[in-house]
Formats: C-alpha cells, structure tokens, sequence
C-alpha cells in the first residue's frame, strides 16, 4: 500500500478529486464530529444577517481534512508524518475541490526513505483554498 | 482552555472520517484494518481537531446555561427580541470582528489507534500583528497542542495559527 522511494522522483505530481459541489450538509456533518458547530459554518440566517457573509462557508479544517485523505491515498496508512499548511481562500457551499501533491523531495537517510510534498488545494475557478506541505516514510 | 484527556472511540473516528468523505476501511472496519499495515483502526490526520469535543468550556458548542450566539427567534442569540426588528449593526459573531483558522500544522509521531486515551496540553506560541489585504488589521495568535499515549509519549503535535479580523472577510 505504501509508496517505494524506487518508485518516486522529484516533481511527481499525485492529484485527486476530494469534493464535488459541496453541501451545507456536510459542513453540518462536519461540525457534529469535529465538535466546531461556529454558525458561520453552520447557520445561514447568522452567517447572512449577522456575520454579513454571502452564505455560510467551511471549516478551514473541512478543507484539510478532505486534502488529508488525497494524502493518505497516496502514501499509506499511518505514514505522513508531517502534515500543515494555511488556509488561503475560503470554500463555499456547491465548491468543487481538487487536491494535489507534488514531490519536492525524496532522502534515502539513515533509517526508512522519506518524501516531502508541497500540499496543494483549489477550488473550481483554480483559486488555492489551502497551501501546505506534508512529509511521509516511504517503503 | 482545551480537553485534558481525548478518548479516541473507534465510532468517533468513523463519524469524523464520513464527514471528511474519507471511506478508507482502516477508519471503520475493524476487520479490514486489521490485514493493513498498521493492524487497526487508527485516525485520520487531522481527526485530534475533533479533541474541541472533549473540551467543557469549547465556546463553538452551546453549552448549557449559555447563551449561543447562532440563530433562533432572532439572527443572533446575542441580539434581543426587541431589537430584532432593526438591522443589526454589530458584523461578526462574538462582538466585533470575526475570528478565523489561518494555518495548522501537524507532526505526527507514531499511527493514532481507537481505544486510546490520550492527555492533551495547549500552550500559547507567538503573536504577531500584519496589515489585511482584505480584513483591516489582522491579529495572529499561535497555540501548540501535544497529544500524548498512555506512556506520556508524543503521539500527534499540533500548531494552530488564529487570526482576528477588523472586519468581515470579503470573498476572494
């Protein structure tokens, strides 16, 4: 399952569809597991009238979390061991999103191979919503 | 404030791993998990956010005897009935600006399993202050957040960035 530093070079780029036309639905999923029910995120009428956005949008870490798993995909269970970055744009309701991971770096060192990753997330008008890097042990 | 301890519940992690579209089986399937790699279930990367759930004093949850700033009667919990009427003048949900997640950043020491009761602690990191390009002056607040296992051992480190915005935040 795993990715082989044999298998991988610099500049490899790993892309996944991670949501297509987001629902308020489930941002409210979200915000019942992750336990953040901010009316922002969840509440139209407070987002609207009180918060003066256009409707309410996603938890920032919705977005991270839904990049997480173009992530996991693509290295393995249990193997990023860094993940991070900021969230540059916000995601809206009806939002489709593509994540993409790019090789900036493979290391042999000492112990198990690792990659690094630059980390990117945008949306369907090519606006980034999320830019990061992640690291991960490779086979 | 954060949670002192975070109970990681196997129906936990399959609710957090539906709501991020994540079907993976190592998040729900005990069985299936078991023939992986890692030999269980174990969480998804950014699943210890979900630790806000174990924390009693978590202002984005309405909490009993409180008042909840999101609607019901009125637009705002913190707008009264009789004001309702009038346009509210206050932008932002807690009086003022609105604050916002910039960054998270996450190292993640060893796979994170069901069953585990970990202990959290939360430390303030730096502040710093920029002008917006959108938002008026932005404040930034970090806090670091360690996640440990049974044996007082590092299992996930967390950094947040908070930002406080003069003003609502206009879409890009």
């Amino acid at each position: 399952m795993a990715l082989s530093s044999k298998d991988l070079s610099v500049g490899d780029v790993h892309e996944s569809l991670v949501v297509d036309n987001l629902t308020r639905t489930q941002i409210v999923q979200y915000a019942g597991a992750s336990g953040d029910y901010n009316p922002i995120h969840t509440d139209e009428v407070f987002a609207t009238q009180v918060a003066g956005y256009p409707s309410v949008f996603a938890h920032g870490m919705l977005t991270m979390g839904m990049t997480a798993r173009m992530l996991t995909d693509y290295v393995g269970d249990g193997r990023l061991t860094k993940f991070g970055g900021r969230f540059t744009s916000q995601v809206w309701p009806g939002d489709t999103l593509t994540a993409t991971a790019t090789v900036t770096s493979v290391e042999q060192g000492g112990g198990a191979p690792i990659a690094n990753f630059d980390v990117v997330t945008t949306n369907q008008s090519g606006v980034v919503v999320f830019s990061g890097a992640a690291t991960a042990r490779l086979d | 404030m954060s949670a002192e301890t975070f109970p990681v519940e196997a129906g936990h992690i399959m609710a957090f791993a539906r709501a991020v579209g994540d079907f993976n089986p190592v998040y729900h399937d005990a069985k299936a998990a078991a023939s992986t790699e890692v030999g269980g279930i174990i969480a998804p990367p950014t699943f210890v956010q979900a630790s806000a759930q174990y924390d009693p004093d978590y202002p984005l949850r309405p909490r009993p005897g409180m008042t909840w700033f999101g609607s019901g009667r009125t637009p705002s919990g913190l707008i009264s009935e009789s004001s309702a009427s009038e346009k509210s003048e206050s932008s932002g949900g807690g009086g003022g600006g609105t604050g916002l997640h910039a960054e998270q950043h996450y190292e993640y020491h060893r796979p994170l399993r069901a069953g585990e009761v970990l202990s959290v602690s939360t430390r303030a990191g730096e502040s710093w202050e920029k002008q917006g390009r959108r938002g008026g002056l932005l404040q930034f607040r970090e806090a670091i957040t360690e996640y440990r296992g049974q044996d007082g051992e590092l299992v996930v480190t967390a950094r947040s960035v908070g930002v406080r915005t003069g003003q609502t935040v206009k879409e890009a």
